[in-house]
Order: structure tokens, then sequence, then C-alpha cells
């Protein structure tokens, strides 16, 4: 059923922008992203947002929907309500540049500091053998995205601004999938703990919440390295290890 | 005189999707100064998409398998237009590229013994496809991502070129401009290499997002590269039709490889009335033998019995639902149904086939655990493209290199599923080296002043123009000309007509108007875009129009059937002073010693 809805859409350059009104008509089906486009074609061509896919396969048009970070792709209009206006922000959390668009660069510059990939040695036949009840867990870590709606709304970031101390929801969730991978040798526990600040996080699970994949980013990723760490470095016996290892 | 940052490297990568990715990887590591420029940013390019798998004869799932039988699947698959060469080094080679992704890391589904696992697809004897669920793509960007990043190589995002630039008859550099501050940059390299994909955008209903303007194919064809088998664009058979919003939305081949099934609106198998001759030997006869096969498939024992008619070839399926559809057949929105809900378990289909589950959940509210999709043919890949030599995937200008979507020559007249990804990872690795080895012994040329001049004149002019057209209108216009006109199936008389209409295009995207200013200004990004659009129409439709015949993904309604004359033809197209110019050339000749795994279609 064809209806008008009031869309309030941020505009403007480096945070001075301000929410603009747009009236516009709304089909059965459609999204968050074709009620931007159709604003884009009609209205305003030069409104700014980020979209690839438009199926939550690559992540890129993330925006914060009446408040709530969320794929502009994956969100249907008529799970919203359609008689109030419905606001379409930026994400919060990292340097505005243009209407919806932000700047994600620090998540890059985050990702290169993690130690890469480091394989054990193949078996005798030149081969590489892992079962699947092995790798089940870290391919739930990489389903990731990499949409930023954790780190959007993680508050250690988004409210505490420490993006220099701690690395986010994301970057856990790819230490695990790199800790937990059945072939990898890399230490990467030191990073985690004093780069990556592992203890920042105080499991509030408002990343598991927002995560379009439905990756149990708490539980299962941050959670079981919070325990590495400490066993590495809290555990009363491996601590006397290192005193008498002189470490 | 206008202002520009300059930058120097070796080697210049354009696009950031596997093929992209895996040359910079290959170049670098051969020490080669090298660039990578892309439109979107890192890790979000076409590739990700990419659902099903990649396809290499590891004889993992099914020793039966090889390189040759990999081979001769490619070549039927395109009806024997493929340049053989390239279907042969991409036959033997996809498995070390396949098992050097793990090795970097990647995660794929594993076989009871602890291997790759692998599945079946259309077109392909063997399970073939190494695979994550349904986010292969996503697997393979990631590892590649995570590799280029620790390697000497400088990543530009959100960077798209506009132009190319010769010196002495060979590529030597590149106009961008940034979409974050619409600055300006000239790249100046040794070699170039395009891995920009296909053009899809130039379709209404497409599987392809905004990036898929077919810059490279235009940027190559202006700069004097020849293009190759432009009129066959495959239309894959399952995109979502409903609701309009998501129409063209891909819906993956692996749905039918779990046994999914085809069905019109009277609930008949109709696959099974379309089996073309030349695959009547390969495909089940009844639905008994077709049930029997995925029962064993999904037990995961070796099959004994012949495959669904669902998993033949995209072109073949795409067609016959296209025909139950005019034939008053079709689903309620114009399709067919897609099956899967009485096939496998809930827990079968959820595990194999996440993201469709979640994709038809959250944006049609259909459960397919319990209920059938309904399904179109989307335009979806482009098998026509740069033509490439096939070892070191050198374009026909010097310096200039091109793999993956954007080269042609592998698929011939159809593409098989999963022969993509692994296409991105050979052919990738080639141009990387190809490019490294070719800038080790070139020296640096020098982009005319006045071009990149003129060249950065013609971007800006839509901001000064005052009464142009909108971009998003001539956009929507071109769109629904070229699917009425150059679409799964065509005619002369629209062919034609669609010629005639792209000389007003070309005319319209010449005059456009801007408003706003440079910096993330996504209707001046359009209105670039555009341009390239209108060469890579252009080019499908004056090859579709000479080939007076159906093959592949090229369906012609007034010339329905194979003619002998035009199977051993490729159509070229050159620049003849900014004119396409057409000439078929006579198809490299299969040597003896792979004939003999080669079957006449």
């Amino acid at each position: 059923m064809s209806r008008i809805v009031n869309m309030k859409v941020f505009r403007g350059e480096k945070d001075s922008g301000q929410l603009h009104d747009y009236n516009v008509q709304i089909d059965d089906g459609m999204v968050v992203l074709d009620v931007i486009h159709r604003i884009q074609a009609t209205d305003a061509p030069d409104l700014a947002c980020r979209w690839n896919c438009k199926a939550g396969k690559c992540g890129s048009c993330s925006a914060e929907v009446n408040g709530k970070p969320s794929l502009m792709c994956m969100t249907r209009m008529d799970t919203l309500n359609n008689d109030k206006p419905i606001t379409v922000e930026p994400l919060k959390t990292f340097p505005h540049v243009r209407d919806l668009v932000t700047d994600v660069s620090w998540n890059f510059s985050v990702n290169k500091k993690i130690k890469p990939f480091k394989p054990r040695p193949k078996d005798a036949d030149g081969k590489q053998r892992m079962y699947q009840y092995e790798v089940d867990r870290v391919q739930e870590f990489r389903k990731c995205i990499e949409c930023y709606l954790c780190q959007d709304v993680c508050h250690v970031l988004r409210n505490h601004g420490k993006h220099e101390e701690f690395a986010g929801p994301r970057f856990m969730v790819r230490l695990a999938s790199l800790e937990m991978h059945p072939l990898d040798v890399e230490d990467r526990i030191p990073f985690i703990k004093e780069i990556g600040g592992v203890g920042f996080c105080n499991i509030t699970k408002c990343c598991t919440e927002v995560c379009p994949e439905h990756i149990h980013i708490t539980d299962n990723a941050i959670i079981p390295l919070k325990e590495r760490v400490a066993d590495r470095y809290y555990d009363p016996i491996q601590m006397l290890f290192r005193v008498l290892g002189g470490k | 005189m206008a202002q520009y940052t300059t930058h120097d490297f070796d080697v210049l990568v354009v696009g950031a999707g596997g093929a992209g990715l895996r040359a910079a990887i290959e170049s670098a590591d051969l020490g080669a100064k090298t660039a990578v420029v892309m439109k979107s940013l890192l890790g979000k390019a076409h590739t990700v998409m990419a659902e099903g798998g990649a396809a290499a004869a590891l004889r993992n799932a099914d020793d039966r398998d090889s390189w040759q039988t990999h081979f001769r699947d490619t070549m039927k698959g395109g009806k024997q237009l493929n340049y053989y060469r390239m279907a042969e080094l991409h036959a033997k080679e996809a498995p070390d590229r396949i098992q050097e992704l793990e090795d970097w890391g990647a995660v794929f589904d594993r076989t009871p013994d602890g291997l790759i696992n692998q599945r079946n697809f259309g077109g392909h004897t063997y399970p073939r496809l190494a695979h994550v669920g349904d986010r292969t793509g996503l697997e393979m960007i990631r590892t590649l991502q995570d590799k280029v990043v620790h390697m000497n190589a400088e990543i530009f995002m959100e960077v798209t070129i506009t132009h190319l630039f010769k010196s002495n008859g060979k590529a030597c550099g590149a106009l961008a401009y940034s979409r974050v501050t619409g600055e300006f940059h000239l790249f100046r390299a040794k070699a170039i290499v395009l891995a920009t994909g296909g053009g899809g955008k130039s379709f209404a209903i497409t599987s392809n997002s905004w990036e898929y303007s077919g810059d490279g194919q235009a940027l190559a064809w202006r700069a004097g590269a020849e293009l190759l088998d432009m009129e066959f664009v495959q239309f894959h058979p399952t995109g979502m039709v409903w609701p309009l919003s998501v129409r063209g939305t891909l819906v993956t081949e692996g749905v039918r490889g779990e046994g999914g099934v085809l069905l019109n609106k009277d609930g008949r198998r109709f696959m099974f009335d379309y089996i073309p001759d030349a695959f009547k030997n390969d495909v089940a006869a009844t639905e008994e033998e077709a049930n029997q096969w995925v029962a064993e498939v999904a037990s995961g024992k070796l099959a004994t019995v012949r495959r669904p008619p669902e998993l033949l070839t995209r072109d073949v399926v795409a067609r016959s639902i296209r025909a139950e559809v005019q034939a008053g057949r079709g689903s309620p929105h114009g399709g067919a149904f897609l099956d899967i809900a009485t096939r496998r378990t809930a827990d079968d289909i959820k595990r194999k086939l996440p993201s469709m589950y979640h994709q038809f959940k959250q944006l049609a509210n259909v459960d397919i655990t319990k209920e059938a999709m309904e399904v179109g043919p989307t335009c979806h890949y482009m098998m026509g493209g740069i033509k490439v030599e096939a070892e070191t995937a050198m374009t026909t200008l010097p310096g200039l290199f091109a793999a993956g979507e954007v080269a042609a020559g592998l698929h011939g007249a159809n593409r098989l599923g999963g022969n993509s990804l692994s296409d991105l990872l050979v052919f990738g690795r080639r141009a990387g080296w190809g490019a490294a080895e070719y800038a080790k012994k070139a020296s640096a040329g020098q982009p005319a002043q006045a071009e990149v001049d003129q060249a950065i004149t013609e971007n800006i002019a839509c901001f000064d123009l005052k009464d142009g057209e909108n971009p998003y209108t001539v956009h929507k216009e071109l769109q629904d000309m070229m699917q009425d006109n150059v679409g799964i199936v065509r005619t002369d008389e629209e062919l034609r007509g669609a010629l005639k209409a792209l000389d007003t295009f070309e005319a319209r995207v010449n005059k456009l108007t801007v408003s706003g200013a440079r910096a993330y200004n996504p209707g001046w990004n359009l209105a670039m875009d555009l341009r390239s659009m209108v060469v890579v129409s252009r080019a499908i439709a004056m090859a579709a129009l000479e080939r007076r015949e159906s093959r592949g993904g090229h369906s012609r309604i007034d010339f329905p059937d194979y003619d002998k004359s035009f199977s051993k033809i490729n159509h070229i197209l050159t620049n003849d002073n900014g004119k396409m110019v057409l000439r078929a050339d006579p198809l490299p000749a299969v040597p003896d010693e792979l004939k003999k795994f080669v079957e006449e279609a």
C-alpha cells in the first residue's frame, strides 16, 4: 500500500548539519535505503550515503535509524512506525564527513596492527586438515561484514572515546577468529591485553544486540579473550612461573 | 591549470575485488611499488556478494574429478566459444589458488576427512565448489584484504578512475577523483591492471550495485584496447522478484545445488521440459532419478545417478523460467517458485543457506524452510569484456592488463557458477605477475599535460551547465531501455532501436547538470559513471546485433538456434577515432591434446 512518510535525514558537513524533512512516497516492501535512493533521485541528488550490495552482505549502508544503529538495506519501512517522522542519521562514533557518511578509517588502522595469520606446518602429504567441529566457532566470527554497528554502539568508544586504548568489538571478533583458528600458531595475547584493551569491555552486550549477522560477540569472542588474558597474566601459578623464569 | 595530486607507482591496480586484491598481492610480492584504488571501502567490492563457491578440481569431495573434466565443463558451459588457453590455465591452477587462500587463513567448510569441502553446482560434473555456507565471497575477500594490508601496497579507498593516459602507445597513467573530498589525483604507473568488474548497472533488473558501471571496459576501449564477446551477458535465473524494491537481488544457485526445485504456478517441475539435446545425457530423465541424486548428495555419498535439470547451465534455466512466465504459468509476481522447504530439513537449510534464510525472512517475509521462494532472471555477469592474453593478462594495449569480470575469454558464451571466484584468483595472480614483470622492463611514461587538463574539465563541466538533465533520470531511462531492448531475449529491431537510442544517450550524458559541491556527491559520481555505462551498453548492443543466432547468454527471438557459421567466431570491438567498430575474429583453434576433452556443442 502506497503512503507518504515524513523522513528526517541528517544533512551537512563535519557535524555542522541538521535534520532535513523529506515527505516521501513509500511502496510495499521498501527498506530505508530505498527511501534514501528515492530522495536522491527526486529531491537531493547530492545526498551522501554509502551502499553496495543492498542485501545485507557488505556492511556499507550503516546508519542510525530512529536512533538505532542499523543497516539501511535490511530495515524494512513497515517495521517502523510510519505515522511518526523517521530519523536517519550518521554513525556517531566516527568523525562525520557529509550527510550519512562518516570517516571509518580508524577501523582499518586498528586492523593493520593485528598480527597476521600464521599457520602451523602442513601434514606430511602437503595437506592441511581441520574438522568442521573445530572450525564452527571461527566461522561464526568470520561472518562479520564490517558494518561497524558494534563499534558505533560500544559505549567505550561512543561515550568515552577510547579509540586509542580499545580496539572495539569488531576487532575482538577478528582477534578471536585468529586466536581460535585451528591452524594458527601466532601469540596475540599480549596485544589483546595491552593494545586491544580487552579489559575496557564491561560486558554490556550492546554490540551483540546490534550485530546484523547475529554473532555472539560478547559471549563467544570477548569473554573467551578476557579469560585467555586472565590465564596468562593473572593466574597465580602462571605468575609464579613467570617470576621464577625471569619474565 | 587544474589542481591535482600526483602519485608514482610501478603498478596501479584499479579495483579491489578478488581479482584486484590478488593482483596487488602478487605485484607487491614481486617487489613492484604497487597501488590499489577502489570505488568503495576496502572489503566491500562485489566479490563479497558471491555466495555459492569457487570451482576447483581439488578432488576432495569426489576423486573422479580432474582439471581435464573442469576444462571440459567450462568449454561446454561456454558453448565452445571460450579462449581454450584461458580455460586450460584456469582449470589447472584453480586448486592451488584455493589452497593458497587456506594458507592465508581462509576457513572453508570441511569434508569428514578434514579437507576443503566441495558442493555441486550447475554445469559442473562433480561436486567442485569450495565454499563457506552461502557466503564464500565474503570469506575470500576478507582473506585477501587481511593479506594485502600486510604487503607493501598502498591502498586508496573511495577513489574512482575516470580517464587512462598513454604515451608512445603504452598505458602510462590514470586520472582519479576522491569520492570523499572530490579532489583529483593523477596516478603515473608503468603498468595498470584493470580489475573493475562488470557493468550490470546499465540494466533495470540486476544483482549488481552502483559500482558496476562498466568503467574498466569503457576506459580500456577509449584508450584503444579491444573488447571481446560483449554480447554475452549472464542473466542469473534466480533473482528475487518480490517485493519490487529487492527485485533482482541474487538467490544463490546453491539453493538448487542443495536440492531446490523449480515449479510453475501449477506445481509442475518444468525444467524437465527444457533439457537441451547437448545435455540430455548429463541430466536425470525422471523425477525419481533426480530425487535419488539429491538424496545421495545430501547424505554425503557420491552420486551414482544423473543430476536434476535445475542444475543445467544458467542460460538454459533463465530462458526456461522466462518461457514459463510468457506462457502464463508464472508465479504471482512474474517468476517461478523455487522450493527447498519440501526437499531438505529446516536445520539443513539454515546451516547450508544461512544468508538466503535471513535475506528472505527479512526482506520478503518468507520463511524458506516452510515456503517456496519466488524467483526470476536478473542481470548478473558479463562474460564479455577486455580481450587479454592468457598467460600475462595483458590487453591489446601495451602496459594495460585486465583480470576478473572485466576481462573476457575464459567463460565463452556462458559462465558456470563458481568459475568466477576461481577466475579472480587465477587471472588476478597472473595479471599481478604480468604487470610487475612488465614494469621491471618498462620506463615511466608521462601523461600529456593537455590531456590531464582536458580530462578534469570534462569531469567538472556538469557543475557549470545550468539547464542540463538530472543524472538519476537519465540513468533510469537508460536502464529501462537496455532491459527492454538488449535484455534476456533480443531481436534485430530492438537492437537497432537500442543503438539509435544510445546515440541520444551519449549526447545526454554529456549534458548533465549536477548540484552541490564535489565532496561526497553521489549525483556527480553517477554523472561520471554514466559515461562508462553508455560505452558498455553500445558494445553489448552492437555485438548482439551481429550475432544472428542464440548461444549461451545471448538469445535472439529472430534466430532461436545455434548457427554453425557463428560457432567459430568471436566478436571484437575496437575504437576507430572515437567510433565503435566491430569485426569478427576466428576463434583460436583448440590443439589436439585438448580436443579430446571438448565435445562439439
